[in-house]
């Protein structure tokens, strides 16, 4: 049974007032996990095929083709971590 | 034997690097926080108390801050924090009359890491010293990019890391002129520091005897091959001249600050003038925040800074919630500044 953690390598809060998270997701399954959520989202927009901006649920976030993602406005990592579990399982 | 020749070599080599005195005035350490950690509380612990005034800048990067907020909170000591001019440049004026007779150390970074800015360290320092002050410099920014020369600039501390000019990580120096700390009591206890330990059961007393400079201070297991690696990181950048390391950065920085006139969206952050600038570029594009477009460079494999750059303070008062940050070092082409541009301006069709 996959979990977040076979997807995601780190969780990184951004410095800055900003206060976005940026996942990263592991080399060898960020292609799967990049399919996993465009599958799931709903595509708002794509820039040049490397930067995708995505809702999903009441969450919005940019997907970006070197296998990182930036959330916004997510309360706390619990909220991030259900979120993730909804977009890559 | 040979790897502590090695070692002390490396000290004796970075020593000359500075124009320090005697190498005995090189400390080994972690880097630059690590230094101005142990100045903070090694000399500040002792030397500072209720009444006294510490003196740093707004463009000072956490390291050159937080040392002195926790230390005064132990000792009830003042830190005043000098402004800066609009465009990033420090405010003389303002430095010069927070210091007073209350100011005991005055601690300033020689080159900003969010905007480059050169601050004249040496005219800061004779003030600091016609008021009795010390004067610590966080030379992270300078050591690397440009000729520091610690007795020209009459500096009494300097301190610096090896990652930031192509030495290894885990490592860097604190300078300290020899009268000053000769006086300091030593950071850690343990290990190289030590000289004589004695316990005398009967009396149920034990005495300490320190080493001297520069292991008082370095106490534990050293960093010997960081120590060896920055040695020669340095020894390399001694090859090139470190006049010809300038010209190359501030070249690019002309031509990259030049060339960002063509973006419409883009804001450069800091001085325009170059004459008192290394090569930092902080900018911001409209409608993005700064990690969206430090991500954008990465899928191009061009890394760049976003966030505060640990200088909340900074940000606060150009009223930036973060900055992306282009930099250049002796290892980048005019040809990468123009990919830079072609990338930037994919970023602004976005």
């Amino acid at each position: 049974m996959p979990t977040v953690d076979d997807y995601v390598s780190r969780i990184e809060g951004t410095c800055g007032a900003e206060s976005d998270v940026i996942v990263v997701f592991k080399y060898e399954k960020k292609d799967e996990a990049i399919a996993n959520i465009l599958k799931k989202a709903t595509l708002k927009n794509t820039i040049a095929g490397i930067i995708f901006e995505l809702t999903f649920q009441d969450a919005s976030f940019r997907l970006y083709s070197n296998g990182k993602a930036i959330f916004r406005g997510i309360k706390n990592k619990e909220a991030l971590m259900d979120l993730l579990s909804k977009l890559l399982l | 034997m040979e790897a502590t020749d090695l070692y002390e070599s490396a000290r004796e080599r970075i020593a000359k690097f500075i124009n320090a005195k005697q190498f005995s005035e090189n400390i080994f350490v972690r880097g630059t926080t690590e230094a101005i950690n142990l100045v903070a509380y090694s000399w500040g612990l002792n030397n500072l108390g209720k009444g006294d005034e510490v003196l740093v800048s707004l463009m000072e990067h956490h390291s050159n801050i937080v040392p002195w907020e926790i230390t005064s909170k132990l000792r009830g000591f003042t830190i005043k924090y000098a402004k800066v001019n609009p465009d990033g440049t420090l405010d003389y004026d303002d430095f010069e009359s927070k210091l007073c007779s209350k100011t005991k150390i005055v601690c300033l970074s020689h080159v900003s890491n969010v905007t480059g800015v050169i601050n004249d360290v040496k005219r800061i320092g004779k003030v600091a010293h016609d008021n009795g002050a010390l004067m610590l410099v966080d030379g992270a920014q300078s050591v690397p990019h440009m000729k520091v020369d610690v007795q020209d600039l009459n500096i009494d501390f300097l301190a610096f890391s090896g990652h930031k000019m192509l030495g290894p990580t885990g490592i860097g120096v604190l300078y300290g002129k020899k009268e000053v700390l000769e006086k300091m009591p030593p950071f850690m206890g343990g290990g190289e520091m030590i000289k004589e330990v004695s316990i005398n059961e009967g009396k149920g007393q034990c005495s300490v005897s320190w080493n001297e400079l520069p292991w008082k201070f370095e106490a534990g297991t050293p960093n010997i091959a960081g120590a060896i690696g920055l040695g020669e990181a340095v020894r390399y950048l001694e090859g090139l001249g470190m006049d010809n390391v300038l010209n190359h950065e501030k070249d690019l920085t002309r031509y990259a600050v030049e060339r960002l006139k063509e973006c419409k969206k883009v804001t450069v952050y800091g001085p325009i003038s170059f004459s008192n600038k290394l090569g930092i570029i902080p900018f911001g594009v409209d409608g993005l925040s700064s990690h969206d477009v430090a991500l954008f460079f990465d899928n191009y494999g061009i890394m760049m800074r976003s966030g505060f750059h640990c200088a909340q303070p900074l940000h606060e008062f150009f009223k930036l919630q973060s900055s992306a940050r282009a930099s250049f070092y002796i290892y980048n082409t005019t040809q990468e500044v123009d990919r830079f541009m072609e990338i930037l301006k994919e970023i602004e069709q976005l």
